[in-house]
């Protein structure tokens, strides 16, 4: 009846997962308690579960990441303080535990908070930028949201009931096939990206569809922001590489549920061809991550500049070279397994000459300063603080790309210190400057600058202290994953690597300081006029929070900084007239999005578990959805032109004043 | 190879080298152990020297970037009024050239280190010696070393005894998942894998132990897959063989069966004798891969089993 799931799946023995499971489960239960008390389901359900509007889904893709950044962050501390205690003693995580929480703490970083929050702002942002009222699909786009919230709940549930991979986070066979890891924990973390993956792929088709075919009029390609062309980019590469990605996990999972031998030792399955897949896809996945972070930077150095993006045409070009580029270094993750000499010449160098338009990004945003009116708002500093730490971490990446140094580095905690450094100096603090650029744009009101400084100061000095002794420890020939060690002069490093992670901490506690204090103070932190940062594009023309359909009118854009040319006129000549008002029509909410999720939590859940009946009623359960979908009769709702005319006359009228108050302030 | 390392050695180096160098010396220092910025062998030594030229080739540019980043950025600030402002500028085509030409000719310079030390350097290639090469086979185990030795037909389990001086010709495989063998003082570290062989070369330059470990992770017991490498004089190690000689049980495939169970924390131990064919067939899976855990469902489940 219940599969393989009995009462010995709930790890009672073990008092730290079962406490940590209890406590989230508890917070989970008090939030839903408070929710239903305040009588705020209703409201949950039809504003924001059954939205289709890009910009709540944005929020609750962003909401997502922040959630599961402090589950992986709580990984992370747990690492490190083991390693500081390890020193010729077990410490207090055994292997098998310890093993889950590294493989653990890696899918759920690239998988649950990078992807998530790079999809969250493109959400947010892309189609304000291009000044357009929806994404391509809306409805697609809620689906994709609701499937990876289910790989990410899948992955907590393995919390307590049963157990995460021990492969590490890209599960190499054959460790990862059931000869020798018969558990459930490579099938949860299987079945969660599988599923995920398809949300992800949905979005990069919705994304590429709408950058491309979806503009308002006059947007031509070369006028538009940076972020959109590096949205374009990364989705791009989504819709290359995902299948990819989709492919390599089925062939495990046919190996593994039906015996098949893709990757295994014997019957001449072959585990050098997972590997080579599993990173043709994964490298492009790093320029998935990092490639709209630059668009952020790109957006937030010329704001705080202001002055327009030096070089961008060439920054489109870097953009797209990259883009290419990315599929073809694949192999420098692997030199160590042994190709010939010229295999590994040819990646090593393809490799570095990726370098070269990620250094021309960095230099047209130094140019971009230079001659610039530099305000140091929070997006600033972590664009400044990127930019010096970045430089660092794509150096160390060449150093990796030479293979004989990558022969006595490669998998060392040089290597980790190296991924993270491009990874967290890279795209999270890429996506802290979009989260505190774009916050007002979707709430209305700016977060508290004092915090947000704060909590860059701490991340930024933790950074270093966390990692910079990683690189140390590589050269010193200390390997990745190691769950004790007994080598008196690692050590220390080590201890500092743990101090390091808890000032990080400290960094965090700020950030969810700053989110409750600016809530709590609002109506101080106000956005009026819709441009708090005297910003450059589409987005910033409109209310903040944009009303429904973003634009009472779509606008006309004649060059690139479109809004920053229509201030420029607006301050020479007379406020135009009251533009003709006509009705909206936007795409309806639909339920589809959740209840197909719905669905697949219990499809993947059982498919875990090999639950056969409930594999079969929950896929029935989704395909019925699905069907019921397609035969809806009405697709939108109409917002009549009275009420668009009513929204936008209180918007202009903030507006004039607060431009009216910054003529009589130069 | 051994011509190209000297060469590479003797070459002036910058005093901008010669000084991170020094830093870095100075933690591989205070490292001893297993530091790859100490190395004991050619391989080794030849690596530290890419390792190193290398990032004195990026730092060249890493650091004037960085600092003139924050220079710009501490000049350019809203408040100094001294700054010119150019509200409009955005384009300069010379600047774009220079722009695109910095990092590509640090590329082709660095991508040149990359193709000569990557051929230079190449695991499967000889080392240039007087003295013929020593044959060891490497296979990895769960969670254990085991080195065979087919011209002397003895066999070591966590422990490699080699002799200085002489270059060493690893094949390696694995008995069960992927592993990486990797001695950080002698150089290059390379992938085992079942069902094939892989190939590598090292020398060892002076008697001495030296740390080795298994740089690939591999399961719960991965981080006691560590192994001291004793390299000795060539009349030490013949002593070594025949003390191993006669002392010990043989390599059959009944006690290699025995062996690739699961197992951490393994004591050395040595084989008197093996079957001179016991790597190739493992290599070519006569002898089957090992068995993983045994009736595992999960950890806790498996523990509450014993209780």
């Amino acid at each position: 009846m219940l599969g393989k799931l009995t009462w010995a799946a709930i790890p009672f023995d073990q008092p730290i997962p079962l406490f940590a499971a209890g406590l989230v489960g508890f917070i989970i239960f008090c939030v839903l308690v408070y929710v239903t008390l305040k009588g705020w389901v209703p409201y949950l359900w039809r504003e924001w579960i059954t939205s289709v509007d890009h910009k709540r889904i944005g929020v609750m893709y962003v909401l997502l990441a922040g959630v599961m950044l402090l589950r992986g962050f709580t990984d992370a501390i747990m690492m490190r303080s083991q390693q500081a205690l390890a020193f010729q003693s077990p410490g207090y995580l055994p292997p098998e535990h310890y093993d889950q929480i590294f493989s653990a703490h890696g899918t759920l970083m690239i998988f649950f908070v990078a992807m998530p929050f790079v999809i969250g702002l493109m959400n947010v942002v892309v189609p304000l930028q291009l000044g357009v009222r929806d994404v391509a699909f809306p409805t697609l786009n809620s689906v994709s949201f609701w499937l990876t919230a289910t790989g990410a709940l899948l992955i907590n549930v393995s919390l307590v009931v049963g157990e995460f991979a021990r492969t590490g986070w890209l599960a190499y066979p054959p460790l990862s096939e059931l000869t020798y890891s018969p558990g459930v924990g490579v099938d949860y973390y299987l079945w969660s990206l599988q599923i995920s993956g398809v949300g992800t792929l949905l979005t990069g088709v919705n994304f590429v569809t709408t950058i491309l075919k979806i503009h308002a009029p006059g947007m031509t390609y070369m006028r538009m922001p940076m972020f959109c062309w590096t949205a374009l980019a990364s989705c791009l590469l989504i819709v290359a590489a995902f299948p990819i990605l989709t492919a390599t996990f089925a062939m495990l999972l046919l190996d593994r549920y039906l015996g098949f031998h893709f990757f295994t030792n014997e019957a001449g399955g072959n585990m050098m061809m997972f590997i080579n897949l599993i990173w043709i896809w994964g490298h492009p996945e790093v320029y998935i991550l990092v490639l709209p972070a630059f668009g952020v930077f790109s957006e937030v150095v010329s704001t705080f500049s202001g002055k327009p993006l030096f070089g961008y045409r060439s920054m489109v070009m870097a953009t797209l070279a990259i883009c290419i580029l990315a599929f073809m270094v694949w192999l420098h993750h692997f030199f160590t397994m042994g190709a010939g000499a010229d295999v590994n010449a040819v990646f090593g160098v393809a490799t570095m000459i990726i370098a070269v338009p990620t250094g021309v990004k960095v230099f047209s945003w130094l140019f971009t300063m230079y001659g610039g009116r530099i305000v140091f708002a929070t997006p600033m500093l972590w664009s400044i603080g990127f930019m010096v730490t970045f430089v660092l971490g794509g150096m160390t990446g060449v150093l990796l790309a030479v293979p004989p140094a990558d022969f006595v580095v490669h998998n060392s905690l040089f290597l980790v210190a190296h991924f993270h450094n491009v990874i967290i100096g890279g795209v999270l603090f890429g996506a802290f400057a979009g989260y505190t650029y774009w916050f007002p744009k979707a709430f209305g009101f700016r977060l508290h600058e004092g915090l947000g400084k704060a909590a860059f100061w701490c991340w930024f000095i933790g950074f270093y202290l966390a990692f910079m002794p990683l690189y140390a420890l590589g050269l010193m020939g200390m390997t990745r994953r190691m769950q004790h060690y007994d080598v008196p002069a690692w050590h220390p490093w080590l201890l500092v690597a743990a101090l390091g992670a808890a000032v990080i901490l400290a960094g965090i506690a700020c950030q969810v300081a700053q989110l409750v204090v600016s809530v709590r103070r609002r109506e101080e932190f106000r956005d009026v006029t819709g441009d708090p940062w005297n910003g450059r594009s589409l987005e910033w023309s409109t209310a903040s929070p944009p009303p429904a359909f973003n634009f009472a009118v779509l606008p006309r854009i004649e060059q690139r900084d479109a809004y920053w040319a229509m201030k420029q006129r607006a301050w020479q000549q007379a406020e135009p007239g009251e533009p003709h008002y006509e009705d909206i029509e936007l795409p309806r909410n639909s339920a589809t999005g959740f209840i197909c999720a719905f669905f697949a939590t219990f499809m993947g859940f059982a498919l875990i578990w090999h639950i056969w009946w409930l594999v079969a009623a929950s896929f029935f359960g989704a395909f019925v959805t699905f069907v019921v979908f397609a035969w809806r009769d009405r697709t939108e709702d109409l917002i009549p032109a009275d009420e668009v005319a009513r929204i936008d006359r209180a918007d202009r009228r903030a507006r004039g004043a607060a431009l009216a108050h910054m003529q009589s302030v130069p | 190879m051994h011509q190209g390392v000297s060469s590479r050695r003797s070459r002036p180096v910058t005093a901008l080298t010669a000084r991170c160098g020094s830093l870095l010396a100075l933690v591989g220092l205070a490292a001893c152990q297993p530091a790859v910025l100490d190395p004991q062998g050619i391989v080794g030594a030849a690596q530290k020297t890419i390792l190193i030229d290398s990032l004195a080739i990026m730092l060249a540019i890493v650091v004037p970037t960085i600092v003139a980043t924050l220079a710009c950025a501490w000049w350019y600030r809203a408040s100094n009024g001294r700054a010119r402002y150019l509200p409009d500028w955005a384009y300069s085509g010379q600047l774009e050239l220079i722009v695109w030409a910095i990092p590509l000719l640090t590329i082709m310079l660095l991508g040149g280190v990359a193709w000569v030390g990557s051929h230079d350097l190449d695991p499967a290639r000889p080392l240039p010696s007087k003295d013929p090469p020593l044959d060891v086979q490497v296979v990895s185990l769960d969670w254990k070393w085991l080195f065979i030795y087919p011209g002397q037909h003895v066999a070591s389990v966590n422990h490699l005894v080699i002799p200085a001086g002489i270059p060493i010709r690893f094949a390696l495989t694995s008995a069960s998942v992927m592993n990486a063998f990797f001695v950080p003082q002698l150089g290059s570290m390379i992938y085992t894998m079942n069902g094939m062989a892989t190939q590598l070369n090292l020398q060892a330059d002076a008697p001495g132990t030296f740390a080795g470990l298994s740089s690939h992770y591999s399961g719960d017991g991965f981080s006691d897959m560590h192994f001291d490498v004793e390299a000795v004089t060539a009349d030490r190690f013949a002593a070594w063989v025949s003390a191993t000689r006669n002392t010990g049980a043989t390599l059959t495939p009944q006690s290699y069966a025995e062996l690739t169970k699961q197992s951490t924390n393994v004591a050395p131990f040595t084989y008197r004798d093996v079957d001179p064919d016991m790597f190739q067939k493992i290599v070519s899976q006569v002898l089957p891969p090992g068995p993983g855990p045994i009736n595992e469902i999960s950890p806790g489940a498996a523990r509450r089993a014993e209780k």
